[in-house]
Order: structure tokens, then sequence, then C-alpha cells
């Protein structure tokens, strides 16, 4: 296992400086001096070079990637452009937002998609399975910004329920009190469409593909009560589940743009938008990278937590 | 049968028959499947009334006017209501399909192509070529396909072009693995041992066998990317990344509508709700395609 372990580990070494090229050729694809947000074009041509010195852009390419990876690595963001303040501070604050929605969002939908999705595997062809099968589809075709806006109409304009935006009332942080939950639950449901629809289909799939092994009917011919054949398919069922579960953690915590947009909340899909529109490079190079290595270690987790639930997967 | 055929003096030699080809079957199965049928019927009205949305829409989609803003649903000459603008909804929504269509279908075309051929390379050539190519895909998997969209696109700022640069980016790793997984298959498959030691060279292995083996389940596959692609093409035009004002585009009017969600909720829905019907049909018509032309992936 700890062998395992620590090839998984030197494996994702070389994906992660992926990505933080990835992230450093950002600066590189925008259009335009990145100076440009800085000062401005019409400003005069010496202080323009000793910014370009400043911020090191006169080095060449390799070598302007190795300060970037070497601030990286000691946690220095760089600072925002349109406010001046370390990236990494602001980011601290927006990613702790993103995972109360992302967490809820994932109690929500990884619970009902599991159930769902384990009752119809086991009553295949039944009416759950029909069910399941709908809110698969929902799940997977549904613009979910649009749902957020169809949820905001429904539960705020027309029957005035739930707050329709923001995180609390007059913008302060959060807390576990009625009004930041009644805030919270419209973009949680929202998100949570979608990990249920993906979820319910893999669950249904794994059991139904599990339930036609020739150990379960080795088992139920042995005589076993539904108890301990069920016991039997859970583990059978679980490290692929696992996967899933992870993957659409990670989906939930970098796809929450669009969510956050809809629902104005404080995040890192916020951020996101801030740094789009005001063309602050530093702050959309700080938040893509940070969502991108939680997701790559997500990934880890999740490859270590499958070969601990599943003997095979440690000796491929 | 066998009596007619024994009255008969001169038994006549059975006719042979041709078993139906794989795709009369294909067609057959389609043919019976209600479902795919219906999908594929409201997305060729969904595409032809694009096509023809100069000749459908009763206005023009572009035109303003500041004291018929937002109408409700079924006023007389704004069958659907007006926008912020005051620009006939319907109008707008035929239109709008056009953008929607094209950034939801380009990107998928193009990842096809470009990932389609890195994946065969990648697995026809295994080695070091697969190495490469694959490790890279693999950092590219590294981000959430959302998140992937929006750096790209947020970097290059918005525009159309830039819109469809970033989704094929972001389609192209997915390609290539599904490309890579199925030529691996079918290059370990007897006949290509046999074609390669009856003197084939590579390209000719690639076209003759390995091709119409592969370009099936890819093609599923990216069929089935398609309703992914829509929705976030839209979703970059709802952020304000994707096509731009005034353009009539099914994204873009769900953002800019989202100021009217108090004045006129259900005129402002419309074009998600129009998203959503071509997604959900694209999906089921993905799926019983692949359940038609028996992939398995």
């Amino acid at each position: 296992m700890f062998a395992y372990i620590l090839r998984r580990i030197l494996y994702i070494v070389p994906i992660a400086l992926g990505v933080t090229l990835l992230v450093f050729a950002l600066v590189h694809i925008a259009p335009g001096d990145p100076l440009n947000a800085v000062v401005g074009p019409d400003a005069p041509a010496e202080v323009v070079e000793s910014l370009r010195r400043a911020y090191g852009f006169d080095r060449p390419l390799p070598v302007q990637y190795l300060i970037y990876l070497g601030n990286v690595l000691t946690g220095d963001l760089g600072q925002s452009v349109a406010t001046g303040r370390p990236v990494v501070a602001d980011l601290g604050r927006a990613l702790g937002n993103t995972l109360i929605l992302s967490v809820g969002a994932a109690i929500v939908g990884f619970t009902s998609g599991i159930l769902l999705g384990a009752l119809a595997g086991w009553h295949r062809g039944g009416l759950t399975d029909r069910l399941a099968t709908l809110v698969t589809v929902i799940g997977v075709s549904v613009p979910h910004y649009w749902l957020g806006m169809v949820l905001v109409i429904v539960m705020a304009v027309e029957l005035n329920l739930l707050p329709a935006m923001g995180m609390a009332p007059g913008g302060e942080g959060w807390g576990f009190t009625t009004t930041h939950l009644k805030h919270a639950v419209l973009p949680v449901i929202t998100m949570s469409v979608i990990p249920m629809g993906i979820v319910a289909r893999s669950v249904r799939a794994t059991v139904a593909e599990v339930l036609q092994q020739e150990f379960v009917q080795a088992l139920r011919a042995k005589g076993l009560g539904r108890g301990p054949v069920l016991r039997h398919v859970v583990r059978n069922v679980a490290p692929t589940i696992v996967s899933v579960l992870g993957l659409q953690f990670g989906y939930l915590l970098g796809g929450s743009i669009l969510i956050e947009t809809v629902f104005s909340w404080p995040g890192t899909g916020f951020l996101l938008n801030e740094a789009i529109f005001k063309r602050d490079i530093p702050l959309l190079q700080g938040t893509i990278l940070m969502l991108g290595l939680f997701f790559v270690l997500l990934n880890l987790l999740v490859d270590i937590a499958q070969a601990a639930l599943d003997p095979r997967m440690r000796r491929s | 049968m066998d009596a007619t055929a024994a009255s008969s003096p001169a038994p006549a030699r059975p006719r042979p028959v041709r078993s139906p080809g794989y795709w009369t079957m294909v067609g057959r199965r389609l043919r019976r499947d209600p479902v795919t049928m219906a999908c594929l019927a409201v997305l060729l009205l969904i595409v032809l009334s694009a096509v023809f949305a100069d000749l459908l829409a009763p206005a023009d989609p572009y035109k303003a006017s500041m004291i018929r803003r937002l109408r409700p649903i079924g006023t007389p000459n704004y069958p659907l209501g007006s926008d912020e603008l005051g620009r006939d909804m319907l109008s707008r929504l035929l239109h709008g399909g056009r953008m929607s269509l094209v950034m939801g279908i380009l990107p998928v075309l193009n990842a096809l192509i470009i990932g389609g051929l890195l994946g065969i390379a990648a697995g026809f050539f295994g080695g070091r070529l697969n190495m490469a190519i694959m490790r890279t895909i693999d950092v590219l998997y590294a981000f959430p396909s959302v998140l992937l969209a929006v750096a790209i696109s947020g970097a290059l700022g918005s525009g159309l072009t830039n819109a469809i640069v970033a989704l094929t980016i972001v389609f192209i790793p997915p390609l290539a693995r599904i490309a890579e997984t199925v030529t691996t298959q079918v290059r370990g498959m007897d006949f290509v041992d046999a074609a390669r030691a009856s003197g084939a060279g590579s390209l000719t292995i690639i076209r003759v066998h390995l091709l119409p083996n592969v370009l099936g389940p890819i093609f599923v596959y990216a069929s089935g990317l398609v309703s992914v692609c829509i929705i976030l093409a839209s979703g970059l035009s709802f952020l304000g990344l994707g096509v731009e004002p005034p353009q009539a585009e099914w994204g873009l009017m769900l953002n800019t509508l989202r100021q009217a969600i108090y004045v006129q909720p259900w005129v402002a829905v419309l074009p998600g709700l129009l998203i959503f019907v071509t997604s959900i049909c694209c999906n089921l018509a993905s799926d019983g395609l692949r359940t038609a032309m028996e992939v398995k992936l």
C-alpha cells in the first residue's frame, strides 16, 4: 500500500508542474502587453520599462517560469492589479465561501444520487428505475445557471420564501445562523442537480452490473438473505462510486463560477468574474492555479481511497 | 416451405439471402426507438428554425423600442413578449439559435479532428509518442471543464472566436483519450497483425483496418459532448465571455434578461428553456445512437 501511495504521488508531480506551466502561460496568451492592465497605454516609456523589469517581463520565458514557480512554492501568488492586495488573502476567504456551497451541494447531491441509483439498480425496470433515468437525463442536460434563475423566480420572486442572492444581508461573512442558511438553500440545491444525476447514473449502472455477476448468484443460492447479499454488493460497488464522488466534488469546486454569478455568492467564481472583467491577470492566475491544484490533490486522494477499498487496484 | 420445395419438379437453388448491412441494421433499430426519433425530430426543427430564422422571424431581432420594453408573453405583435430593450423575443430566440448551435457544435467538431488524430497516433504508435501526447492531455484533464473554459477564454478575452478556441481545447482531452483507448484495443486484434505480416505499411493499416473500427465509437462519444458544449458555450456567453451584445445568442440573452426577473420572469427564462430542450434532445439522441450502433464505451 505504501509503495502504491508513493507511486501515485510521484505520478502527480509532473501533472502539478504542468498545471503551473499552463497557468503561467495564461499571461502570455492574453492579448496585448501584460503591463497594460497596470499602467495604461499612455504611460511614459521609462515607467513602462522600469515596471517591466520589476515584474521580470524582460527576462527570457523559461527564467520567468522558474521565478513564477519559485514564488508559487513559497506561497506568493502575486498582487492583485486592481486592488493591490496579495492574491492569497482574497483567495483564502473566497475558497472558504465556495467550500460552503460545494460541501452543501455534495451532501444533498451525493445522498440523493446514491439512494436513487441504488434503488434503481436493485429494482431494474421498476418505477424508481424510470425516476432515476429521468433525474439523470435532467441532471446532465439542464443548464444549471438557468435552473438557478428559475428557482429564484419561483422561490424568491413569486413565493417570497427565500432570499434571491448574496450570502447574508449587508455583505457580512458566513455564520451558521438561520439567515445564512436560508441564503445558501437555493445555490446549494441548484449546484446539487448535476452531481445528483451523474451519481445516480453511475450507482445504478454499477449496482446492476455487480448484481449480474456470478458470485451474487452463488451467495443467493447459498441461502443468504437480502442484508448479507447487499453487504457484498456494497463492497464491490464502493471503489467505483468513490472515484465518481471525488471527481464530482472537484467539478463542484471548480465549476461554481456560473452558480456564484447567478446568486452573487462571494466565492472563487465571483473572484474569477472580477479578475476577468478588470483584466486582473494575477488574480485570475492565482484562482485558477489553486482550483487546479486542489483538483489534482483530490484525484490523488481518490486513487488512494480506491486502493484502500479494493486490494486489486494496488497491483495495477 | 419444405412442402413446396419437395413438390416442385426441379428444386430451384435457394436464393442467397444477403444479411442486411451494419448501417441498415442501425437505421432499423433507430426507427424502432420512439424517444430517439422524437428527439431527432425536435433537433431538426431547432436547426431548421435557426437556419431559416430570416424568413420565420416576424420582426427585426435588433430593432429596439424604448416604449415597448419587457412586454409579457402574448402581447399583440410580441407573441413571446419583448426584452429589456424592447426587441421582439420570438425573433431573437429564432436568430439566437444560430450562434448557440454554432458554438455548441463547432468546438466538438474541431476537437474531434484534433483529439481524434492525437489519440489515434498515440494509440497506434505507442511508446514515447504515446507518453508525450497522453501526459500532456493529463495536464489539461487536471482542470474541471468549466474552469478550463473560463480560464482560457478569460485570458483571451470575450468574443466568438476566443470562446470557440477555449471550448475546442476543453474537448480535446476526452476525445483524445477515447481515441487512444479504442485504437489500442483494435491494434491488438488479429486482423491488424495479419495485415502487418502480409506487408502492409502503417498508413495502409490505419486507413483500411483501423479507421473504420475506431471512428464509430469516437463519433458516438463526440455526439454526447455536443449537449455539454451547448451548455458550456451558453454559460460562457452568460458570463459575458462568449458572443458580444447586441448579438442574439441564448446564453447572452439569459444574461441580459437576468435583471428583468422581477418584472417579466417568464420572458426572462425562455432562452434557457431552449438551451435545456436542445441539450436534453442531444443527450437522448446520442444515447439512442450509441445503443443502435452497439457501441460500448
